[in-house]
């Protein structure tokens, strides 16, 4: 009990030193009443209690005194910061140990006062994690997902205020939101409200579906694409030129989603040096259509992308080929190689006169047709649903196709797909080419995006990005790629201003996601098979050979 | 099947709406009693005036953005009130790459209460986020850019609103030649850089003014900014036999090549130079003694030069923040937002509530108008293309490289000062 | 089987062609330049080495998780930095009283404990919280999770120690160099060396004559095979993930020694290096890594200079990763197991 108390106070400690707390705090979930910092510490202070009251084996009253400890050890070790950072000076070594933190967390009081209060603190807000552990998950839930709600407004304040600038909102942006502060409280609370009721219809919706069907299947699943597609359309219009060039870059995304999802959703071909094709497509278009230096010819955009997918698919199937004979991880540091060395000639000094070197390619024009020029982040938002739209639908022919099934028989099993008769090298180029074309496509569209081509924006960061979305998202599967993207890349860019704390809670995220739903969040029906059939101790190599049997088609 | 067909009427219907609702978005034209058209931005009676910035204020490069967001803040606070309303200062990090600019300045460029915008800090953020804002008409002025393209005659109607109070490079890498080729006499130099476009301009501009007077380039070499093992590259230079390495480049890398330079064998007399990016107490840090007796080209910081205006600045900096300004263009950020403060007291209008209009191209048009501003920098007069810097670049020896003894002008000494 | 890959066997023959007409043509046109001397060639082999003998400290515990565990530990690079970074706080108030330059090898020591520590300390967790769950996942899953680790860890350091850079104090000891056979060496990349060529050799003999040693082995060989023998499978790879960490560590304070700057990033590009010289070298094994490390090293220091230099290519250093890399690709397209080859645990008849 103790011990879990100890771990979720070491976080909170951990958490309030590395900054994050303080960076929270400027962010008020009821103006003036309770800042998002308070809400964090509060959160793992309940958490303590919750997690232990679930361990706890004595039931009943138990529990609760399980969650009481574990509450009291956690804001205990917290108290414990407070006070030695009184007698040591932290801040030469600890950064974020400034008088503004300790200023906070022991709310101007002397430390041993602090350490009391944080100790009482821990006590009520862990029998509250127990209490709410222990209370049926119906009550639960709802309440979360409306106190889940509420931070979400405050975190996503900047976004929520963009949306209503125009001034025939500003009634409902005064109501919602302290000028220039954090939600009002009548504001949090509505929503509040809101979400917990909204959560708890949906509950009781799902749990009797029968006694609420207003509509038969087939139109209820017409109304949700037509939502989707109303939601699709109107977005961009209606959340602004920020919220649409964010779609765009998870647009961007989702298409090299798409292609890295061919290599190593379907196929099993680990790319890591996936930005390469990216990035060869974006200097085609750019050396084709730029009106500055670097420019070779004056094309338009229309004509300039169908040669960057060729290119970019040529280039797929030469880099394919010499690491045809290599396999798994080999393969991934050999194509992460290739990634860098593309990103590397491109930067030269000695590719300088034709690639632009570090300065790029510039003065790449906007896309022009029919006289309407494709200038702000709306219009090439429409520009990338079409492209992805494209693609995806190419993507799904594909994963029914023979070529598909040979795919996944490679992925399952090289050898066993190779005794089945698929012809490893032509299948696995047709991977790299096709993956590469898509991604080409994507790199052609952020050309005209940005305006210029510049090599320091093809780090092999993105290339692990694409992986780590593709993965979230559900290997081998198209929707997921786009849920993927949308939370592992749209959600970081809405969060832009807490900065640095992106990467940091978005690495806790991926380690979350594998632990908790190692499958992806829409995993192809294949995935769920063969984990189920992990999960139940089914030899590895068993399983393998069963789904290359299945899936090459026998 | 008439209710679906209700439902997608009740679809198609909320389409509509909210397509011609965000069709409202476009900005006014006029407003109150200003007429303008690049639109107008309207400041309510008792509402503060919205400033935003666009500077790369986390990452390694933190103390570049942020030392210039110091800067504008304490101009806000020298300032008190523009035309009658308190200015507030909001702001988006730019990252110092392509997208981060670009995702900033439309972050920016969507918020149409914004009046104007200081940024971006590093070149490669403004050449795509500049068009941005300047298509959403709020005008920018940047404290650090140096890149000559940016200002650039032939530089395209799409940066019509982008200013900067930072030196151009060209000036600053004439300089740089002029000092080692006169001052120190050397006849055979090599430059590296970095990789960045403003390592690889600045160098580039040395090289050139450096053969124009009559030196000779040996090599011109590059390094990655994550390199750490540069003796092979630097071996490379001393087959050439320079007198002098200029790297313009960032302190982790400048770090390594300082250090390493003195043990390379056919280096051990050579002369190092770099330039602003590296002109910090860190890079003493990052050096540590081997800096001694090296120069670097930079903004004159001294109060000899900058005058009393400076020596205020930096007390009021000392006060407010507990330690000298991080980096070299603080001075340069609050004039960057005294102009753009005079600027706006020069165009806004009142109507009979009290509440102000701005109009944005009169704005842009009264920024670019300024002659003879008196900033800390110097007397502030913009060219039709966006230059407005009065610059001077001075060359500084480094004397002790103790990082607890930093103070531009003393050590390190200031050794020379561009003619202008 | 021939007959299907006679168009790929063309190319690779045509890519081989080109890669060493590349390099011939390169080095007979520096040779024929003549811009450097015996001496300075022998200076680029010596930095070479000893910019690899870090990698191959970093190697080694990536090899020998992954001789284990069959996975990529991307977070491996993280621990580097982790006790590199936190043993600064160490250093530097040993250096302002004066210790350090007293007792230098006291000091040495005590900063490689304490950054062993730390960095065996961080591998450990990240193993028991982040991949021990995910050991019967697919391969791709604890990719992913080392993925996030790598970034958790990178910015959990950010965090605490801050965005700047420390730098490290000077060990007067290790200032200036030595002559070796009419070479001069840096003190700071012999010592690198050194104690790369001793760790190596003892991790070697650790693995291949110790009972704990002989247990590794037989994990990697076979895990389930291993726990049906008796042997503890899970203390065998946390015990792993500390002798690699610990290895971790031990080669940040040398990476201070010689680079003197610490900072939250540093970790990212070493890591991949090591990798690199991991795979070089035949993944899963110990020489291997050590001897992956060297080559990598001086085909970086030397390469540019031999061959591209010769080609008339400006700034050639600025391409030595293309070198490494392709270098890379070369051998696992000829050799896909590695120069030396064999597992860990390999003994096959």
């Amino acid at each position: 009990m103790w011990r879990v108390g100890l771990v979720f106070g070491a976080v909170a400690c951990f958490l309030s030193l590395a900054g994050l707390v303080e960076a929270l705090h400027a962010r008020w979930v009821v103006d003036g009443w309770v800042s998002a910092g308070q809400v964090l510490l509060g959160s793992l202070l309940v958490g303590a209690g919750a997690v232990s009251a679930r361990r706890a084996r004595t039931p009943g009253v138990g529990r609760i005194g399980a969650g009481l400890v574990a509450g009291a050890t956690a804001g205990a070790t917290l108290g414990l910061l407070v006070w030695l950072s009184r007698q040591v000076d932290l801040r030469s070594v600890f950064v974020n140990a400034s008088p503004t933190l300790l200023q906070l967390l022991s709310a101007g009081r002397a430390p041993d006062e602090a350490w009391l209060g944080w100790t009482l603190l821990g006590i009520v807000l862990g029998g509250l994690g127990a209490g709410a552990a222990a209370a049926p998950r119906r009550a639960v839930g709802p309440l979360a997902t409306g106190l889940g709600t509420a931070v979400g407004l405050a975190l996503f304040q900047e976004l929520v205020l963009l949306v209503l600038q125009p001034e025939g909102l500003a009634p409902v942006r005064d109501w919602l939101f302290v000028a220039g502060g954090g939600p009002t409280v009548q504001g949090a609370a509505v929503v509040f409200a809101v979400a917990t009721g909204g959560a708890s219809v949906w509950q009781a919706v799902r749990a009797r579906p029968s006694r609420v069907a207003v509509l038969p299947p087939r139109v209820a699943r017409a109304v949700w694409v037509g939502v989707g597609l109303a939601a699709l359309a109107a977005l961009p219009v209606a959340g602004g030129p920020f919220v649409a060039q964010v779609l765009v870059i998870v647009g961007l995304y989702t298409l090299m989603g798409l292609g890295l999802n061919l290599e190593v959703g379907l196929a099993g071909l680990l790319d890591l040096g996936f930005v390469a094709f990216f990035a060869i497509g974006a200097y085609t278009v750019g050396l084709l259509t730029s009106v500055g230096e670097h420019g070779i010819a004056h094309w338009s955009f229309w004509a300039a992308v169908p040669v960057a997918v060729l290119v970019s698919l040529v280039a797929g199937v030469v880099l394919g080929i010499p690491v045809l004979g290599i396999r798994g991880d080999y393969l991934a540091i050999a194509t992460l190689g290739f990634g860098e060395i593309v990103r590397l000639l491109v930067l030269s000094d000695a590719l300088r006169p034709w690639v632009g070197g570090s300065q790029g390619v510039l003065a790449i024009p906007k896309p022009v047709l029919a006289g309407f020029e494709f200038s702000g982040p709306q219009h090439l938002y429409y520009l990338t649903v079409v492209a992805s739209a494209v693609v995806a639908f190419v993507a799904w022919r594909l994963q029914d196709s023979r070529l598909g099934r040979a795919w996944m028989a490679i992925r399952e099993d090289e050898d066993v797909a190779e005794a089945l008769g698929i012809n490893l090298v032509s299948v696995k180029l047709l991977a790299y080419g096709l993956g590469a074309a898509f991604a080409g496509m994507g790199g052609a569209i952020f050309a005209v995006m940005v305006g210029s081509v510049f090599p320091h924006s093809f780090q092999l960061l993105i290339s692990i990005q694409v992986v780590a979305l593709i993965i979230v998202g559900g290997m081998g599967s198209i929707p997921g790629v786009l849920v993927g993207s949308l939370i592992l890349i749209g959600l970081p860019e809405l969060l832009r201003e807490f900065g640095e704390f992106r990467f940091l809670v978005y690495g806790v995220a991926l380690v979350a996601m594998m632990l908790l739903r190692p499958e992806g969040l829409l995993p192809a029906a294949a995935q769920r098979r063969e984990l189920r059939a992990l999960e139940e101790g089914a030899e590895p190599v068993a399983v393998a050979a069963q789904e290359a049997v299945v899936e090459g088609g026998l | 099947m008439s209710k679906a067909k209700t439902i997608w009427a009740v679809l198609v219907g909320l389409v509509v709406a909210v397509t011609s609702w965000a069709a409202t978005y476009a900005a006014p034209v006029r407003m109150g009693p200003v007429t303008d058209d690049w639109g107008v931005v309207r400041v309510a009676r008792g509402q503060p005036i919205l400033i935003a910035y666009w500077l790369v204020v986390a990452g390694p490069d933190a103390s570049l953005g942020v030392d210039s967001r110091r800067g504008i803040e304490i101009a806000i606070d020298d300032k008190k009130t523009v035309a009658g309303h308190r200015v507030r200062l909001i702001g988006e990090d730019s990252g110092c790459n392509a997208e981060g600019g670009t995702t900033a300045a439309t972050k920016l460029a969507a918020n149409r209460q914004i009046v104007a915008a200081i940024g971006s800090s590093c070149s490669s953020e403004a050449v795509p986020g500049a068009p941005i804002l300047c298509k959403a008409g709020i005008v920018t002025v940047s404290p650090s850019n140096t890149a000559p393209k940016l200002t650039d005659p032939k530089r395209g109607p799409e940066y019509a609103c982008y200013l900067r109070t930072a030196h151009n490079d060209l000036v600053q890498g004439r300089a740089a030649a002029q000092f080692a080729y006169h001052v120190l006499g050397v006849r055979r130099a090599a430059t590296v850089h970095d990789g960045s476009p403003y390592a690889e301009g600045l160098a580039n501009v040395f090289a050139d003014v450096f053969k124009r007077l009559g030196g000779t380039i040996t090599s011109q070499e590059a390094v990655s900014p994550t390199d750490t093992d540069m003796r092979p590259m630097l071996t490379r230079i001393a087959a050439g036999r320079p007198q002098l390495i200029y790297y313009p480049i960032f302190i982790a890398a400048g770090g390594h090549i300082t250090r390493q330079a003195k043990e390379v064998a056919g280096l051990e007399k050579v002369t190092l130079m770099s330039a602003d990016g590296t002109f910090s107490p860190d890079f003493w840090k990052a050096a540590g003694e081997a800096a001694r007796g090296m120069y670097h080209s930079s903004p004159d910081l001294s109060v000899e030069a900058l005058g009393t205006k400076y020596q205020q600045f930096l007390d009021k900096h000392q006060k407010k923040y507990g330690e000298k300004p991080l980096s070299a263009f603080h001075a340069h950020a609050y004039d960057a937002a005294m102009m753009i403060f005079t600027a706006i007291e020069k165009v806004a209008k009142k109507d009979a509530q009290g509440n102000t209009y701005i109009g944005r191209k009169a704005l842009r048009d009264a920024l670019f108008a300024t002659r003879n501003f008196p900033g800390i920098t110097g007397n502030l007069t913009c060219n039709p293309h966006g230059d407005c810097a009065d610059p001077k670049i001075a060359v500084y020896q480094t004397m002790s490289a103790d990082p607890a003894k930093w103070n531009p002008g003393t050590d390190p000494k200031k050794v020379w000062a561009m003619k202008r | 089987m021939t007959r299907r890959l006679n168009f790929v066997d063309a190319f690779l023959w045509a890519f081989r062609l080109m890669v060493v007409a590349v390099v011939v043509w390169g080095t007979v046109g520096t040779l024929r330049l003549g811009r450097y001397t015996g001496e300075q060639w022998m200076d680029f082999v010596v930095f070479g080495l000893a910019q690899g003998g870090i990698y191959a400290l970093i190697a080694l515990g990536y090899t020998m998780v992954y001789g284990i565990l069959r996975m990529i530990n991307f977070a491996h690079g993280e621990v580097f930095m982790s006790g590199a970074y936190t043993a600064y706080f160490v250093a530097a108030p040993l250096a302002a009283s004066g210790f350090l330059n007293r007792h230098p090898i006291l000091s040495l020591l005590l900063l490689v404990a304490v950054a062993a520590a730390v960095s065996l300390g961080v591998a450990v967790l990240v193993e028991r919280v982040a991949y021990r769950p995910l050991r019967r996942a697919p391969r791709l899953v604890p990719l992913i999770t080392a993925i996030g680790a790598s970034f958790f860890l990178q910015y959990a350091f950010r965090g605490l120690y801050g965005s700047g850079f420390k730098a490290y104090p000077e060990f007067e000891l290790f200032k200036g160099e030595w002559q070796v056979l009419g070479v001069g060496i840096l003190r700071t990349q012999a010592v690198v060396l050194v104690s790369a060529a001793v760790l190596m050799f003892a991790l070697y003999q650790f693995v291949m004559r110790t009972k704990v040693g002989k247990a590794m082995r037989a994990v990697s060989e076979d895990k389930d095979a291993a726990a049906l023998m008796g042997i503890d499978v899970d203390r065998i790879i946390v015990l792993t993930f500390a002798i690699g960490g610990a290895a971790a560590g031990a080669a940040g304070i040398l990476y201070a020694l010689v680079f003197k700057q610490v900072h939250f990033f540093m970790g990212f590009v070493p890591g991949i290096k090591a990798f690199t010289s991991a795979v070089l070298g035949g993944i899963g094994n110990i020489p291997g890594a050590m001897l992956g490390g060297l080559f990598l090293g001086v085909v970086e220091s030397v390469g540019p200079a031999l061959f591209l230099d010769g080609l008339g290519i400006r700034a050639p250093y600025q391409l030595k990763d293309v070198i490494a890399f392709t270098m890379l690709v070369m051998v696992l397209i000829f050799r896909p197991q590695g120069i030396l080859g064999e597992r860990l645990a390999a003994k096959r008849a």
